[in-house]
Parts: C-alpha cells; sequence; structure tokens
C-alpha cells in the first residue's frame, strides 16, 4: 500500500514529522517497507543568482558564469542554452551529489577554465524529465536559501514523500489512505478529517435502469447500489489527481478510470464505472453458469464456471463482479453517459473466483480482505460528487438492488484482561479512548466494532487494538515464574536423545552431516521404492523436488555427485532425517544414514589409505546402533532391499522382522542413476526400531571378573564356500557357553587358490576361541576335551571339517 | 690390607676401563666369580683368628660389594651407550603428515537446534514434535486461518497429491512448526512450555528463500502468562543465543491469525563495516514473530480460555545460524558441498550446554 504524505495529510491534520509518522506507522503494525523523499536527496541545492555570464574563452557553447550563492560569488562554467546573466538558478556546490547523474560535484577546470559547481535542470534533480536547459526561478527568490524551501512553497507536488507499508491480511480497512490516517490520529498523531459531502446528490432524472440481484447471489452481494451519469466530458484528470495516482505507481488513463482507482486508495472503496452506452438493457447480478466468456478490462479472455459472480447486461456476462469489469461496457475518451457501480462482494466468493481465474486486481485485493459495507452507498456518491464536479453532467436517483448487511456486533471489553494479557499498565479511560478514536462505540463493557474492521471478532481482538494503540515498546520483560525450584529436570524424550546420539556419534566415526531437502525428483526416488503418487507433490517448484524421499540415500548420493563434480572424490556423508513412505502424516521414519565412497583418506606416505569396503559400513552402522542402545545381539541376515548390491550386503535385525538397519555396497545400477564414480557402501538405520531399554534403575550388573588367565586356542576349518562365518562361530561359542567367552575369525581364505587346496566349492576358516577358567587354571586334559567339543559342534553345524 | 687395596685398584681400574660386557663379565669372574681372587680370599677367613677376622672380614666385604657395583654401574654406562649409539641410527622425519584420519562434523542446524534447546530446557520448555505432512486442519483451520481467508494464500503452501477418489482436502507440507502446538494440546494439555524445531517448507525458491528451511515455535501457557514475559523470555534467549549482555529487543504491532495480540520483535544491531553487532548501533533487525495465543487455537487445543492464557512465538533456525556465525547463504545450507560442511560445521563432540557454553 502506497500513499503520499500529502494525500495522508488529506485525510489527518497534523504537524507531526515524517519521521515522527513513520515510527508510528510501523509500531501500530503498519510497517514502513519503504519511503522516497526528495526532500533528502535535494537537501544540499540552494538558490543562486547569475550576476555575469561570458563566452568560456576557448569554447563556444560554455559560458562561465558568476554566481551569487549562500558562500559568495562562485565561477561556474555552464553549458545550458539558458545559461545568462540576470536569472535565479539552482546551484549545486562541490560537495552536492546530483541524483539524477548519479555523481558528486568537485571543483574542477572545464577547457583551463576552472569551475566550482553546477546549476541543475529538472532532470538532473529528477524533478522531472525537463532537459533542455537549466532551471530559471521566476520571480526573486531569496539567494542562498534552500531551494527544497521554494519547492515546498511553489512545487508541493514535487516534493511529497511517498511511504509504502505492508499491509496485514486482516486489516483492509488499512488499504485506504483513510484507514491509515484513523490509526495514526488513534496513536495521537493529529485528528482525523470529517469527509462528509457539503450537500447530498441531487436526483436530477430518473433512471431507466434496472438493477437485479438473483436470489442465489444475494449471499455474496447483499448489495449493490449506482447512479447514472448522463453528460458527462471525459478527458486527461486533473493535475493534482493525476499526480497522486503517479507517485502511487499507478498510470492515469482517464478521468473516468482514474476516479476509481483513486477511491480503491483514498478509502478502500473499489468502484466500477460502465458505459452507459454500451449497456444493452438492464443489469443482473447472478452466478454464471459456466462456460461465459468475458474479455476483462485487462483485455484477456476468461470464462467463467459455475457459480462465479458475474454482472450480465440483456446480451450476456459484462464484468466479472468484484474482480475485473469488462472491455465491452468500460469508458474511453467519448463515453458520456456512465453507470457508476459500488457493490460489497463478500470475501470468500471474491478470494475463490479470483483464485481460480488468476487475476490480481486491485478491486479482488480488497474485496477478499473486506471492505466496508457500510461505506458502500456512501463512496459511491463520493466518487460521484466528484465526477459531476470535474466532468459535469447530471446524476440520477440512487439505484440500490438488496441491502446494505448488518454487521454491527459488540463484543466485551474486560480492562482487567488487557492488563493480564499483555502486561501493561494501561488505564480502562485511554482503552476507552483508544477504541473510540479507531471508530469503535463503547457502551458500558460493550465495544461495538465499526463497519470497516472485519477482523475483529472477538474480546481478544480488542485487547489487540488496545494494546497496538498504546504502543507496545513500552512493554518491559517480566521473568517467566520457573516450573520447579532447584534444578531443572531433563527434557528430552528417550528418542530425541537417541538422535542426538546417533547424529553425534556417527560425526565422531568421520562423516561429514548434510540437511538435504525432503523432496526429490521422480526417478530418484522410485530408484529406492518411492516415487508413488501417494508422495507427489501436487504444486512442486520444480520436477527435481516433486516427490517425499523414501529414504535418505537419494539425496546423500546426489550430495556425493555434486561434490564429485567438484573433485572431491573420497568422502564420508550423512544424513539423520524423515523418510517418507506414504502421504499421510503418520507415514514419517526417523532414519540415520550415511555413506562412504573412495578411499579411507587422502594418499599418504603410509599406505594407510585403502578403499572403502562394505565392512567399513557395518562396523561404523554397529558403533552406531551401540551408541543408541540397540539390543547388541543381532541377527545378520544376508542381503537387502534390490537399491543394494545383491552379495554384498545385509541387515542387522531384530528377530527376522524388526529391521534396525540396512548395511553394505549400493547395486551398480543405483549408483550409475545417480551418475557416481563408485563403489559407494552405506549404513541406513531405522532409528526408531530399536526398542527402549525398560529397566529405571541407573545400577549396573556386578562385573565378574577371574584372576585366572584366559586360553586362546585356534581352529581351521575347511567348510564349503557358501558357509557364513557367523554360522561357524555360533556353533563354536556353543560347545561350551560356561567355558568360552569368545570366538572370532582371524582368517578367510577361499577362492581360486584356495579350491585348488581344498577342493571345488570349499575354503577355509580360521577362529580363535577364548576359554576362561573359573575356579581353577585348566588342565591339558580339561583344554583337550572342550577342542573336541568345539570340532564336534562345528563339524555337525556346518558340515565342515578341521583342516590338518 | 696392602694386598686387600691393591686388588681393589686392580679392579676398579679395570672395570673403568672395560669396553664391552664380555670384558666385564670376565672381571667379574676373576674378582668375585667363585675362583675368583676376592673369593679365594674371603675362604682364608676361615683360617685366620678370630680377632684377624673381626678386621678381614668387613674389609673384604666392602671390597667385594666395591667392584659388585663398579661392573653394574659400568654395566649400564655400557648399555647406555650402546643405546646412545643405536637410537643414533634411529630417525624419522617427522615434518611427515601422521596417518590420516577422517573427521566428520555436525550441521550447522544441529547445532544451533541444540543450542536452543539447551538455553531453552533450563527455562522448563521441553521439545514437542510432529509430522512434516500435515493435514490442513492442523497447519490451517485449528490455527484461526480459514479456507479462503487471504492469510493462507499468503503461505506459499506446497501441497500433497491427492487422488480424486478421496474427498478429502489434500494434506500439505507444513508451512510452519505451529501445527505442533495443537498436537501437544489435544495430548497433553495445559499448562505447557513447549519448543517444537523442525523442518518447514514454502513454494519459494530464490536468493534468500529455499522451498525448505527451519524453525522453532515456542509456546508457554498458564493461568498466569503474559506478554512481558513473552518478552523477558525472548530477551532471556537473546542473551543467552548471541552470548550479548546487553540486548534490546522491540515488540511492533504486527498481525498473526494464531496469536492476538501479535508482535514483531526486532533486536537493535548494528551492521557498521559489514559485520553485524547485537545489542549495539542504530539498526534494528526483525528477528521474530510474536504473541499471546488467540482464543480460537487454544480452544482448538482443547484447553480452557478461561483458565489458561499464555505466549507464542516462531524464529527461522537456519537464520539464527547465519546471524549468530556469519553464514552467508541460505541455499549454501542445503547444497552439501563438503567444503562448506568442514568450514561452518562443528566438531562432534562439542555438544552445546549451559554450563560450557553454547556458542563455539
Amino acid at each position: 500500500m502506497k500513499f503520499t504524505l500529502s494525500w495522508l495529510k488529506e485525510h489527518l491534520k497534523t504537524d507531526a514529522s515524517l519521521d515522527d509518522i513513520l515510527y508510528a506507522l510501523t509500531d501500530l503494525g503498519l510497517e514502513v517497507e519503504g519511503v522516497e523523499n526528495p526532500l533528502d536527496s535535494l537537501d544540499a541545492f540552494t538558490i543562486g543568482y547569475v550576476k555575469q555570464a561570458e563566452k568560456h574563452p576557448d569554447a563556444d557553447k560554455l559560458n562561465v558564469c558568476t554566481v551569487e550563492t549562500d558562500e559568495g560569488d562562485l565561477q561556474i562554467i555552464c553549458g545550458a542554452p539558458n545559461a545568462r546573466k540576470g536569472i535565479y538558478v539552482v546551484v549545486a556546490k562541490p560537495g552536492t551529489y546530483i541524483p539524477g547523474l548519479d555523481i558528486t560535484i568537485k571543483v574542477g577546470k572545464i577547457r583551463g577554465v576552472e569551475s566550482y559547481g553546477m546549476m541543475a535542470s529538472e532532470r538532473e534533480m529528477e524533478l522531472s524529465d525537463e532537459h533542455d536547459g537549466i532551471i530559471e526561478l521566476a520571480g526573486e527568490p531569496a539567494v542562498g536559501s534552500k531551494f527544497t524551501d521554494y519547492l515546498k512553497a511553489n512545487r508541493p507536488e514535487t516534493v511529497d514523500p511517498v511511504i509504502e507499508i505492508a499491509i496485514t491480511p486482516n486489516r483492509p480497512d488499512a488499504l485506504g489512505v483513510r484507514g491509515v490516517a484513523r490509526d495514526l490520529a488513534a496513536r495521537g498523531l493529529g485528528t482525523l478529517k470529517a469527509r462528509d459531502l457539503a450537500a447530498p446528490i441531487e436526483a436530477k432524472f430518473t433512471s431507466d435502469l434496472q438493477v437485479t440481484i438473483d436470489d442465489d447471489t444475494l449471499d455474496g452481494c447483499p448489495v449493490f447500489t449506482g447512479r447514472v451519469i448522463k453528460g458527462v466530458k471525459n478527458g486527461p484528470s486533473p493535475a493534482w489527481l493525476q499526480a497522486a495516482l503517479k507517485a502511487i505507481g499507478l498510470r492515469p488513463i482517464s478521468f473516468l478510470v482514474d476516479v476509481t482507482n483513486f477511491f480503491t486508495y483514498d478509502q478502500n472503496r473499489p468502484l466500477h464505472v460502465f458505459d452507459m452506452d454500451k449497456v444493452k438493457g438492464n443489469l443482473r447480478i447472478h452466478r454464471a453458469k459456466g462456460g461465459e466468456v468475458v474479455t476483462a478490462l485487462d483485455e484477456n479472455e476468461y470464462t467463467m464456471s459455475e457459480g462465479m459472480m458475474v454482472i450480465s447486461d440483456d446480451t450476456g456476462v459484462e464484468s466479472i463482479a468484484g474482480v475485473m469489469g469488462g472491455l465491452d461496457t468500460g469508458c474511453d475518451e467519448n463515453t458520456v453517459n456512465v453507470f457508476v457501480e459500488s457493490a460489497y462482494w463478500t470475501p470468500i466468493q471474491i478470494a475463490m473466483t479470483g483464485r481460480k481465474l488468476k487475476i490480481n486486481s486491485d478491486a479482488r485485493y480488497r474485496f477478499e480482505r473486506g471492505v466496508d459495507p457500510a461505506f458502500t452507498p456512501i463512496g459511491l456518491d463520493h466518487a460521484v460528487q466528484m465526477i459531476l464536479d470535474h466532468a459535469g453532467g447530471e446524476a440520477s436517483e440512487m439505484i440500490v438492488a438488496g441491502a446494505v448487511p448488518n454487521v454491527s456486533r459488540s463484543y466485551t471489553l474486560d480492562t482487567d484482561r488487557v492488563k493480564s494479557l499483555v502486561g501493561m499498565e494501561i488505564s480502562a479511560e485511554d482503552q476507552v479512548k483508544h477504541l473510540t478514536d479507531l471508530g469503535f462505540v463503547v457502551e458500558g463493557d460493550q465495544a461495538h466494532v465499526p463497519s470497516w474492521r472485519p477482523d475483529v471478532l472477538g474480546s481478544a481482538d480488542l485487547v489487540e487494538e488496545v494494546a497496538r494503540v498504546a504502543s507496545l515498546t513500552k512493554l518491559v520483560g517480566v521473568p517467566l515464574p520457573r516450573m520447579t525450584d532447584g534444578v531443572p529436570a531433563p527434557i528430552l524424550t528417550p528418542m530425541q536423545r537417541r538422535e542426538t546420539m546417533a547424529r553425534r556419534t556417527i560425526a565422531a566415526l568421520g562423516y561429514n552431516e548434510c540437511v538435504t531437502y525432503s523432496f526429490i525428483d521422480k526417478a530418484s526416488a522410485e530408484v529406492f521404492g518411492g516415487g508413488s503418487d501417494a508422495v507427489k507433490i501436487g504444486n512442486p517448484i520444480s520436477a527435481d523436488m516433486s516427490h517425499m524421499r523414501p529414504s535418505l540415500l537419494p539425496g546423500l548420493l546426489q550430495a556425493a555427485a555434486r561434490n564429485q563434480a567438484r573433485g572431491i572424490m573420497d568422502m564420508a556423508l550423512f544424513e539423520v532425517g524423515p523418510v517418507f513412505h506414504g502421504g499421510e502424516p503418520e507415514e514419517q521414519e526417523l532414519q540415520a544414514t550415511g555413506i562412504l565412497i573412495g578411499h579411507t583418506g587422502p594418499r599418504d606416505a603410509h599406505g594407510a589409505r585403502r578403499a572403502v569396503d562394505t565392512f567399513d559400513a557395518k562396523a561404523d552402522a554397529e558403533a552406531v546402533l551401540a551408541a543408541i542402545g540397540a539390543p547388541d545381539k543381532l541377527m545378520v541376515i544376508q542381503g537387502a532391499k534390490p537399491w543394494w548390491h545383491p552379495g554384498r550386503s545385509g541387515k542387522l535385525s531384530l528377530g527376522p522382522k524388526n529391521v534396525m538397519c540396512a548395511f553394505g555396497e549400493l547395486h551398480p545400477k543405483t549408483i550409475e542413476a545417480f551418475d557416481i564414480k563408485g563403489p559407494v557402501v552405506a549404513f541406513a538405520i531405522h532409528l526408531e526400531n530399536p526398542p527402549m531399554p525398560k529397566k529405571k534403575s541407573t545400577t549396573r550388573p556386578a562385573l565378574k571378573i577371574s584372576d585366572l588367565q584366559a586360553v586362546d586356542r585356534d581352529f581351521a576349518f575347511v567348510v564349503d564356500a557358501e558357509v557364513a562365518a557367523l554360522t561357524l562361530l555360533n556353533a563354536a561359542k556353543g560347545a561350551d557357553k560356561a567355558l568360552i567367552v569368545d570366538a572370532t575369525v582371524f582368517d578367510v581364505f577361499g577362492g581360486e587358490m584356495a579350491e585348488k587346496q581344498m577342493g571345488e566349492g570349499k575354503k577355509s576358516i580360521a577362529f580363535t576361541v577364548k576359554l576362561q577358567p573359573k575356579d581353577t587354571t585348566f588342565t591339558d586334559a580339561e583344554i583337550e576335551a572342550v577342542s573336541a567339543k568345539i570340532i564336534d559342534k562345528v563339524s555337525k553345524a556346518t558340515g565342515g571339517v578341521l583342516r590338518g | 690390607m696392602d694386598q686387600l687395596d691393591a686388588l681393589k685398584s686392580k679392579y676398579l681400574t679395570a672395570v673403568s676401563a672395560a669396553a664391552d660386557e664380555t670384558t666385564l663379565e670376565e672381571l667379574r669372574v676373576s674378582a668375585v666369580g667363585k675362583k675368583g681372587e676376592v673369593s679365594l680370599k674371603m675362604r682364608e677367613l676361615g683360617k685366620m683368628t678370630p680377632e684377624e677376622r673381626q678386621v678381614a672380614g668387613p674389609a673384604l666385604n666392602a671390597l667385594k660389594n666395591e667392584i659388585n657395583s663398579a661392573l653394574s654401574a659400568k654395566k649400564a654406562a655400557l648399555a647406555d651407550a650402546a643405546l646412545d649409539e643405536r637410537l643414533k641410527t634411529e630417525w624419522l622425519d617427522v615434518s611427515m603428515a601422521g596417518r590420516p584420519r577422517r573427521n566428520g562434523s555436525i550441521h550447522p542446524i544441529s547445532q544451533v537446534t541444540e543450542e536452543i534447546v539447551a538455553i531453552f530446557a533450563s527455562l522448563g520448555f521441553s521439545v514437542a514434535e510432529g509430522p512434516q505432512i500435515e493435514n490442513d486442519y492442523y497447519n490451517f483451520d485449528a490455527l484461526n486461518i480459514a479456507p479462503e481467508h487471504p492469510a493462507r494464500q499468503e503461505h506459499d503452501t506446497f501441497y500433497m497429491h491427492r487422488d480424486e477418489a478421496d474427498e478429502r482436502p489434500p494434506h500439505v507440507l507444513r508451512t510452519h512448526t505451529s501445527p505442533v502446538q495443537i498436537r501437544h494440546l489435544e495430548k497433553h494439555g495445559a499448562p505447557c512450555r513447549i519448543i517444537c524445531p523442525g523442518r518447514v517448507y514454502r513454494a519459494d525458491y530464490d536468493q534468500t528463500h529455499t522451498p525448505m528451511f527451519h524453525q522453532y515455535e515456542g509456546m508457554c501457557i498458564d493461568k498466569d502468562i503474559s506478554m512481558a514475559n513473552l518478552k523477558w523470555t525472548l530477551e532471556e534467549f537473546c542473551r543467552a543465543f548471541f552470548q550479548v549482555d546487553d540486548i534490546e529487543l522491540r515488540f511492533r504491532a504486527s498481525h498473526f491469525p494464531f496469536t492476538e495480540p501479535s508482535a514483531e520483535v526486532d533486536i537493535r544491531c548494528s551492521w557498521a563495516g559489514g559485520q553485524l553487532k547485537i545489542g549495539e548501533g542504530d539498526d534494528w533487525m526483525e528477528i521474530l514473530g510474536s504473541g499471546m495465543v488467540h482464543p480460537k487455537v487454544l480452544a482448538a487445543g482443547g484447553v480452557d480460555t478461561d483458565v489458561y492464557q499464555g505466549f507464542a512465538f516462531g524464529m527461522g533456525i537456519d537464520r539464527l545460524a547465519m546471524l549468530k556465525y556469519g553464514i552467508p547463504d541460505l541455499r549454501a545450507f542445503f547444497d552439501s558441498d563438503l567444503r562448506w560442511l568442514r568450514h561452518y560445521g562443528f566438531a562432534s563432540l562439542d555438544a552445546p550446554n549451559l554450563h560450557g557454553g553454547i556458542s563455539r
């Protein structure tokens, strides 16, 4: 919402400075977004008098002028054709910034003669496009005085500050300059001027025009008023109106059109003017059947949908009600007879129509926020009077269809509640005064809401109005009472602690945390089993962000590809965040996923660098699971979902169903889809799956340690190549659960060489078993007995034989 | 006794001159070995008179000890010399880099979120969470944003696809963290103090906007909570978060459908030299929106509005991170450029807390 200071002062009698007004606007909730004040940029220009002008010795078109200024006589070289002795001019002395040229004047030599300033043209000061010569001031203005003072006295419109404010959707009344003025008056920055018509409009004739509203349209258009004016003379608007519209960025078109724009901004009262000679028959406000085509004032064709409100004459739809008038019945230079419309259209109807037709007009903007219904006939007459005053003609009686809706309502003003809610001391008298100044009528404890404030819908709104006018800057902080005395209790839920623990553990393992978008492209989603319509965004901003991600992997892989494109080939990236298995709120799951690409580090002199592999990912996954308190004995399942490498991936699971994580190498096709130089190994942890520990006690079980030294025994078995190491270890551990405390594989010998030695399809697995004596050291016989049991169990479990 | 002196002199000289352990061993054998000279002398003690023995015994023992000490001292000296010789050959170019180790990092959004949580935890606020695909009731209606109200259009909402057969209004990607207020109130009721950090979505993408960003919502509901408490809470937060003692906040009237009265909050700051300094200077920077929770919102959460009232506010987490740590470009937060992650990231063990300080 833009307006000029002088426009504001048409409604507000005030001596307040511009700065005070700007501050009050923002403080009242009418946030100032910008202000253009020509007085600021022209402050340094002063008035001078050319005492002498002589031809420059070395340049035909230049004059050497002696100019009387506030700093004495200055020698100024000037190339303007009208520079001559005896004229009053505008001087820019050295150091002055020239807005129209974007330079700062310096003392300089022009063709060998020194010049101590400049005499300015209108364009150089951005007053107009005039640049045929320097400004010559009429009369005998005081030499040395400020040019801005001259402008204020003689051409006020050129130095009128333009103010732009942001209007929140609840304040349609402030979409008119009068509403803004009312707020400022309530704040105490002046008084609101009365803007009543000097006399009622005199009806010079009775119009033949009939206006009707269909019964099914009255809810969207409760009242429609208008007057016919005969014999107007359309043409350019008076200078003040043109200047006002131009200042706020509107293009003056013709007087009849400009009048409607003026009232739209002046009083938040959109209007429409029909050329009566183009209207055939009567006007009917009704709902569209659907399919009607209207060419609107923006010269675009719009097709109506069923139920939209329209205004038709006998030949068909002429106007998109409350949104935009029709071109066919619009005014032009030749218009002599008009029908001026002022109607009240209800917000929701207009919002729906405007949104569907994608029309963003000033009328729609205001009607969908809510104009003052009671002002409908009054606004009409203000506009009619302005037309009669400037364009002549005679007005008909007021044609009224429907009736002004009764929006009167009142709410209880509880002055104590204002204090308790806002926490500021505002006396009851001040509260009433603030509301009264805003147009409320307070009777007893009831505050009656003015018709221009559709946003006030309850007592809480009264509090807001009072606080707003009283100014929240006066608010002084009051400490929040503590919930409990003493040390605050912990506040994170177990799941929140788990998330943080997972994040920091993964980072400690050397991964860099990423935050990637929750939405990805369809193709990438499909690679990971997503991309269905259920997770599709209806209005994505780009095809790259069309579907909610089914996994954290695609975002990380895209990030990896971007880094590879920058030449970074070794990386460890992770993200902790939500994935979406469906389109319902409850189908969101928290995951933690890491990827490793390339090598463990840069090339180094120690030979430490090696390619990352599945077991890096597995080790990291296990470290994270341990950190978040997942059960330590998890089932290892060979293989994972199809986007993983079929042979080099697995899952860690609690029982066959409750999967804690997947890990391993990604499928070569997955890598290819993301244009990454692989391989990529990864882990994907379902953070919500590990059961939360049930115990409440902080006491740990007693530590049982033996003073006796443990004994290690090594075994090697020849088994079939597909036998899993874990099968072997579990069999070995099962041989004597009391004595065997650990069993780990330390060597696997497989492949061609192994098959040559041990037969086709065979491999050898070597493992060590740790035996812990309980009460006395082992005898050889005891160790032999356990070893025999181990060999027996492993052989039975795997079909392998002890390697000789 | 002269004999003993001669022996002593002989062996101590020889030990001192010995060049290696073999020589030392030979000297030990010939002096104090079973048949060594000193040992042989000791055997003669038996033949002496008790008086003679009383003199000779201690002298012989002293001699034996002295030679043994000299031997072990020399042995240690020889070992040291040998070690020194060996160490001279053992040399590494320690200017070389150590074995490379990967250094992980925490994203600024995670770090700053933890900072915020730490501060509010001390004021008794817990952390509430909610879904990011939200139904329009929680995202809009329950927050007093009616379907056709312009406020709803101004949200640049992402709508989820809706099958034609499904007559429900389409779900949305939550445009703010405020729906969590309603979900929390429905479940836990009043009084309550919560903050709700998380991802939010708006269909906007330019220099300063990304279609996903992070917000946190704060809400405090009790019997006697006023806007003055809100101001104090925000002042305390800013003081702790920006680690500046002189914080000055300015409340400006504004409008949000879910609060009444509503205020936008500016913080005093200076941009002198392109450097943001909080708490000084003459500029004001808008940092958040806030207000007293609208009675309709409380009612939607099942709270008795005759008994309870309270405040709510919302701030951008990404923006706070940018302001605090001087990170220039929002879009880079989501680009995962490793150089950026390493430069602006935080150490894994550097978890913020109040006793150790929440800033890095």
